[in-house]
């Protein structure tokens, strides 16, 4: 048995006693980063789909939210560096496997992209809205005609975007709790349920209403097999990855967890969410701020979890 | 060549003296260290059995933190030593999440920063401050593909150990037992 374990000489700021070398800035770019996937993906696929003006909320008015939720956690990430001056280094080479540099390349596609995407779109938000320059004028029309292919890389990077989150994570074998391929669909999944929650609050129409509802429903179903997938994956793995479940089975995140993320994240809303279905009135506000404060606390709760998952000591 | 360490968990005392010379030597800021001491104390009362290790950087073979590094910064240098290169690190920290030995910090400055197996002195014919300065001499240091190098030598006759091994890195440095 192994009855003590001292540790001395090592106080190391970030890293002892307990790792905190990505704090709150992490958390907030990867959630910002999956709501953005997730409203990029539906803006692409609907429109692919020809539902522009069936679903306008989902192709025309969430995705001009998109740049400022991509710039936002771009800041956000900025400020997590603690070299900023050298923050360039990231666009001089592709190191394919490291996820922070893939990541960083599609944000660079993904940003202009969504900026060209929202200002074909700003007249939803400002009817009166008017380029003021004739050349901004030709590049929206020289876009316009592109719309395709642009719905077409927005479902593409929104995926990869969406997964890319969660991969970020799980590439770190040193950290147990994170090292479980789960956790990029897990992130993908919460990040278009995130997503389509926004589309739910800013619709108008009744039909798109009801559809994003539904997706939203199956986006947390599968949300919550997942979350039990990877738990059980835990418990049938390795000794370090079994004690890193314990972390949320019993240990020190377990309440906010099972509470924030689980129950008022997913099955709080999923209930007023089928009540909706179902004609019961609810102030939609309220299924749709649970869901996307249920992805922050996801994004946040195991960044923090791993970091507190270890193979030594 | 392939730099490796060899440190005798049953003659090392815990002193702290690698400790306090890899800080002087490498200008390691206040309140921070590159290498530190483990006690491990296993069993039950009264049978107890105490192991302390002076642990670092590993310079793994195959090291996670190179692999992760966006920019490059992290590299393998000669003799599969791992370097950063501040003018190259961005301080993501990434590197020091990849690594399930804790070996790395951020600088005050903002780079990350670790142990160099002191190549500095190494290129120079010198051994690593910390196997330098040990009062009872528990480290060996040398190139792995050398027959006559210390660490060759002492791995040949004694059990031991790496930390860790199931997190895949392939350390370098190794506990005799
Ligand atoms: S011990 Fe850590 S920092 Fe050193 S080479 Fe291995 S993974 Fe990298
Ligand atoms: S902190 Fe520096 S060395 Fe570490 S992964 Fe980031 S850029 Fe590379």
């Amino acid at each position: 048995m192994r009855e003590e374990i001292i540790i001395s000489g090592r106080m190391n700021l970030g890293v002892d006693p307990v790792l905190h070398a990505w704090g709150w800035e992490i958390s907030v770019y990867l959630f910002l980063g999956g709501l953005a996937a997730g409203l990029l993906f539906f803006a692409g696929a609907y429109y692919l789909l020809g539902k522009g003006d069936n679903y306008p909320a989902a192709v025309k008015k969430a995705p001009v939210l998109v740049p400022i939720f991509l710039v936002l956690g771009l800041a956000a990430l900025f400020l997590d560096l603690h070299h900023k001056p050298y923050f360039w280094r990231l666009y001089t080479n592709i190191k394919f496997q490291s996820p922070m540099s893939w990541g960083a390349w599609t944000l660079m596609i993904i940003t202009p992209l969504s900026m060209v995407w929202a200002a074909l779109h700003i007249r939803e938000w400002f009817p009166k809205w008017d380029w003021k320059f004739q050349w901004i004028r030709d590049l929206e029309d020289f876009f316009s005609e592109y719309k395709k292919h642009m719905a077409w890389a927005m479902v593409l990077l929104g995926v990869i975007l969406g997964i890319y989150t969660g991969i970020l994570l799980s590439a770190f074998n040193a950290r147990p709790l994170w090292n479980t391929s789960i956790l990029g669909p897990l992130f993908l999944a919460s990040g278009l349920s995130a997503g389509s929650a926004l589309i739910l609050l800013l619709s108008k129409n009744e039909r798109e209403r009801i559809i994003f509802t539904r997706i939203d429903l199956i986006l947390i179903g599968i949300e919550l097999f997942l979350i039990i997938h990877m738990l059980m994956g835990f418990q049938a793995s390795t000794q370090a990855q079994i004690d890193a479940s314990h972390i949320f089975l019993g240990g020190d995140l377990t309440a906010p967890f099972w509470i924030f993320v689980v129950v008022l994240g997913m099955l709080v809303p999923a209930a007023l969410e089928v009540m909706e279905l179902r004609h019961i009135k609810v102030p939609v506000i309220i299924p749709v701020i649970l869901v996307l404060l249920g992805s922050f606390m996801l994004r946040w709760l195991i960044c923090n979890a791993g970091q507190l998952s270890r193979y030594l000591y | 060549m392939r730099y490796a360490m060899a440190i005798d968990t049953k003659k090392c005392v815990g002193c702290s003296d690698c400790v306090v010379a890899c800080q002087t030597e490498n200008d390691v800021p206040i309140g921070y260290c590159r290498d530190w001491i483990v006690e491990v104390t296993d069993g039950t009362y009264p049978q107890l059995e105490t192991e302390i290790r002076s642990e670092r950087c590993n310079q793994c073979d195959n090291s996670p933190c190179v692999r992760c590094c966006p920019t490059g910064a992290s590299h393998y240098s000669e003799g599969g030593i791992v370097l950063v290169t501040p003018e190259k690190c961005i301080g993501c920290a990434a590197c020091i999440q990849s690594c399930p030995y804790d070996a790395r910090y951020t600088h005050p400055k903002g780079y990350v920063d670790k142990c160099t197996f002191c190549i500095h002195r190494v290129k120079k014919g010198m051994e690593p401050s910390c196997v330098a300065v040990c009062p009872t001499k528990c480290m060996y240091f040398g190139d792995l593909d050398d027959p006559n190098s210390a660490v060759s030598k002492v791995l040949k006759t004694r059990k031991y150990k790496v930390l860790a091994p199931e997190a895949g890195t392939k350390p370098n440095v190794y506990y005799l037992i």
